[in-house]
C-alpha cells in the first residue's frame, strides 16, 4: 500500500512528534509514503480568504503532483485534509473552473485531470486496512483507558467535499479507531467543535474558552487523555490548555492531548518516548506511566 | 413504519432538570420528523412542545436539533436519519435560551439582525421604483434564501463560548446589505462589522455552513466581509494582519513560517502578548521542540512562489 505523503506545515515545524510518530507507525501498518516534497501549504483556508484562486490552484497542483506519481495522497492534518478536500471538489464539479486552473499549472508542465484521491490517515486506517487488520496489529490491550475523540472542523466540514455520504463511518472514524485499541471513546458535545485555533491570534479569549470547554468537559466525562488526527487542534488544546483552563476556572491542565499516530503507536506496543508523547505541554508522565504498566 | 424518537424534556413551571424521555409511534413510510412529533403530540402527549407552522420549510418555525445538529424537521424524514429504525434524538436548537421543550426564545436572534440595520440605506428617497441590476440581485439571491430559522446560530461555534458574537445569521443578513448596490453605507457598515463581535470573531468552523438548510453559506460571506472590510482600508485588526502574514509566508517560502506568522498577527507592539507567545515558546523549548527558525520549504520553491506572485497580482489588477 503506497500514498503520496502530504506532512503539512506543522508536522514539519511546531509538532515534530506527529512527524516521527507517523513515520513509525506507517512502517508497522504496511503503508509506504513518497513525500510530495515539491506540494506548498495548502493555505489552511486563511490563505482562500485573501484569494481563493491562488489556494486552490497551490492546491490542485499537489493533487497534479501525486498524479504525475501515481499515487493517493494521504495528509496527517484535518486541516490539510479539509482544504485539499474542497479545492479538489470545486474544481472536479466544474470543469471550466478545472480548465482555468491547469492552463496555471501548464507552466509548470503539470496537469490535473481529477482523479487524485486525498485521505487521512485516520481513514485509511479504517478504509484501506480495516479494523481486525488493525487489530492484529495491536499488542497492548488499552481497555480501561478512555480517550475523548477530538476530530478538527474540517475533517468533518463540509460533508460533501469530505465524500461523507459514500463514506458515512467518516463521521465516526475517530471514535472506531479508538474503540479498536479496547478503550472507550468519551462521550461528550465537544468532539466535532472548533479547537479555538483559528482565532487564537485574533481573539484569544474566545479561543481559550473553547480550549477550555472542551478539555474540561472531555475530564470531566471520564477522559484519561484526548487524541487528535490534527496537529492545529494540537497546538491550542496542548500548548494553551494551561492558560485556558485557569483564565476559565476549569482546573488545572491534566489532560494530555496526543496525536493520531501516537495512540496507534502506543496501542502496538511502541514506547510512548519513542513517539515523542513526552514532548507535550501538558504533562504526560503520569500518562506514560500508566500505559507502561499495562506493557509490564 | 415505527419511529423511535428521544425528544428532550424541559417544563421550567415544574422543575428546571431537563430529562429525555422516548416515544415510539406508527408513522408512514414517508413521514417527516415533524410529521412524528405532531402525532406524539395529538396521539400521546399533549404535553409535548414544540413550533412549527408551514410544513413545508418556508416559514422556519421548526428549526432542532436531530442527533445533535440543527436541522428543520419538516424537511427531513425519519428514514433518512433513521434508515435501520434507530432511536432519533430530539432537541432545541443549541445557543438559544429554551422556553419549553423544543421551543426556543427568539429575542437574541432578532435584536442581532436589527443590530445590523437590516435595509437599504439611501441618502434620497427615491421617486420611483428603487431598482438594482439583475446580476447584482442573482448574486445576492443566495443570502436571500434565508429563512431565519436559527440552525446556524444553533451550532455556532463562536457563539457557544461568546454570545456577544453576532452571528452567522445576522452577518450574512449584514452581507446582504453591504453587497446591495443601492445601499450607500457599505463602508460605514463595514467599520463597525469589522469591530469586537463582527467578521473577525468567526472561527470558519463550517458548522452554518454544514447546517443551513437554504444554503445561505454564512461563513463564506462573513469571508467575503473581511475581504470588503480590508478593501475598504480597515486593516487595524489581528485578523488583517493574521491573513496578510500567511499570505506573505506562502508568497516567500511557499509553505508556512509559523514563527513569523504568530509574531506578526500578534502585532510586533503589542508587548503582552509578545510574553505571552515567549512563554509558550521557551515551554517548547524545554520539550525539545520549537518552530524552526526558517519554514520548512519545498523543493523547487521557486515555482511555488511565482504562481504566487502572479495570482497575486492578477488578484490586485481585478480589484
Amino acid at each position: 500500500m503506497k500514498f503520496a505523503f502530504y506532512p503539512g506545515c506543522v508536522a514539519r515545524g511546531a509538532a515534530p512528534e506527529l512527524y516521527k510518530s507517523t513515520m513509525m507507525v506507517v512502517d508497522k501498518l504496511g503503508i509506504e509514503l513518497e513525500e510530495i516534497e515539491k506540494a506548498a501549504c495548502t493555505g489552511a483556508g486563511v490563505l482562500q480568504e485573501k484569494n481563493q484562486k491562488l489556494g486552490d490552484v497551490l492546491n490542485v497542483r499537489t493533487l497534479a503532483l501525486a498524479e504525475q506519481m501515481g499515487l493517493p495522497i494521504m495528509t496527517i492534518c484535518s486541516t490539510c485534509q479539509g482544504v485539499i478536500s474542497q479545492a479538489n471538489h470545486r474544481v472536479v464539479n466544474d470543469q471550466d473552473y478545472l480548465d482555468e486552473i491547469n492552463e496555471e499549472l501548464a507552466k509548470e508542465d503539470l496537469h490535473y485531470s481529477g482523479k487524485t484521491e486525498v485521505k487521512h490517515l485516520l481513514w485509511i486506517l479504517l478504509e484501506d486496512i480495516g479494523v481486525e487488520p488493525l487489530q492484529k496489529m495491536f499488542n497492548i490491550d488499552l481497555s480501561g483507558f478512555n480517550f475523548a475523540p477530538f476530530y478538527g472542523c474540517y475533517l468533518i466540514r463540509p460533508s460533501d467535499a469530505l465524500g461523507m455520504t459514500k463514506n458515512p463511518k467518516r463521521k465516526h472514524s475517530l471514535d472506531i479507531v479508538i474503540e479498536s485499541t479496547g478503550a472507550k471513546s468519551t462521550d461528550y458535545e465537544g468532539k466535532t467543535r472548533c479547537c479555538g485555533f483559528p482565532i487564537l491570534l485574533i481573539n484569544q479569549k474566545n479561543s481559550l474558552k473553547m480550549v477550555a470547554k472542551h478539555t474540561g468537559d472531555a475530564k470531566d466525562n471520564g477522559a484519561d487523555a484526548m487524541v487528535t488526527p490534527c496537529p492545529l487542534c494540537h497546538l491550542n488544546l496542548d500548548g494553551y490548555q494551561a492558560k485556558a483552563r485557569k483564565q476559565n476556572k476549569r482546573g488545572k491542565a491534566d489532560l494530555p492531548i496526543l496525536h493520531l499516530p501516537q495512540l496507534i503507536g502506543m496501542a502496538m506496543g511502541l514506547d510512548p518516548k519513542e513517539l515523542g508523547v513526552n514532548k507535550h505541554l501538558v504533562s504526560t508522565a503520569n500518562f506514560i506511566k500508566s500505559i507502561k504498566s499495562k506493557v509490564a | 413504519m415505527e419511529a423511535l424518537i428521544k425528544v428532550k424534556r424541559y417544563n421550567p413551571e415544574e422543575s428546571e432538570e431537563t430529562y429525555f424521555q422516548d416515544y415510539s409511534i406508527n408513522v408512514a413510510e414517508d413521514s417527516t420528523i415533524l410529521d412524528s412529533l405532531i402525532k406524539i403530540r395529538e396521539e400521546q402527549d399533549g404535553t409535548l412542545s414544540l413550533r412549527c407552522s408551514c410544513r413545508a420549510s418556508i416559514c422556519g418555525s421548526c428549526s432542532m436539533r436531530v442527533n445533535g445538529s440543527a436541522k428543520l424537521v419538516c424537511k427531513t424524514r425519519v428514514k433518512e436519519i433513521s434508515p435501520d429504525g434507530e432511536f432519533i434524538t430530539i432537541e432545541p436548537m443549541g445557543n438559544f435560551k429554551v422556553i419549553k421543550d423544543l421551543v426556543t426564545e427568539m429575542d437574541s436572534f432578532w435584536s442581532k439582525m436589527k443590530s445590523v440595520d437590516p435595509y437599504v440605506k439611501t441618502s434620497f428617497e427615491p421617486e420611483a421604483e428603487h431598482i438594482a441590476s439583475n446580476e447584482s440581485m442573482t448574486h445576492l439571491l443566495g443570502v436571500m434564501n434565508c429563512i431565519m430559522c436559527g440552525a446556524c446560530v444553533s451550532e455556532c461555534t463562536a457563539m457557544e463560548v461568546d454570545p456577544t458574537f453576532t452571528g452567522p445569521a445576522a452577518l450574512a443578513k449584514a452581507y446582504r446589505f453591504v453587497a446591495d448596490p443601492r445601499d450607500e453605507e457599505a463602508n460605514s457598515r463595514l467599520g463597525k462589522l469589522n469591530e469586537n463581535t463582527g467578521v473577525w470573531d468567526c472561527t470558519r468552523c463550517l458548522a452554518c455552513v454544514e447546517v443551513c438548510p437554504k444554503d445561505v453559506a454564512p461563513m463564506e460571506r462573513i469571508v467575503k466581509m473581511r475581504d470588503l472590510a480590508i478593501e475598504e482600508g480597515y486593516t487595524n485588526t489581528s485578523g488583517y494582519r493574521h491573513t496578510e502574514s500567511f499570505n506573505d509566508s506562502i508568497k516567500k517560502h511557499g509553505r508556512l513560517d509559523e514563527t513569523r506568522l504568530a509574531l506578526e498577527s500578534t502585532g510586533l507592539l503589542n508587548i503582552s502578548g509578545l510574553i505571552d507567545l515567549a512563554k509558550i515558546g521557551i515551554k517548547s523549548l524545554m520539550r525539545g521542540k520549537l518552530p524552526p527558525i526558517l519554514p520548512h520549504r519545498p523543493k523547487d520553491m521557486k515555482k511555488v512562489t511565482s504562481i504566487a506572485e502572479r495570482l497575486d497580482n492578477q488578484g490586485k489588477e481585478e480589484e
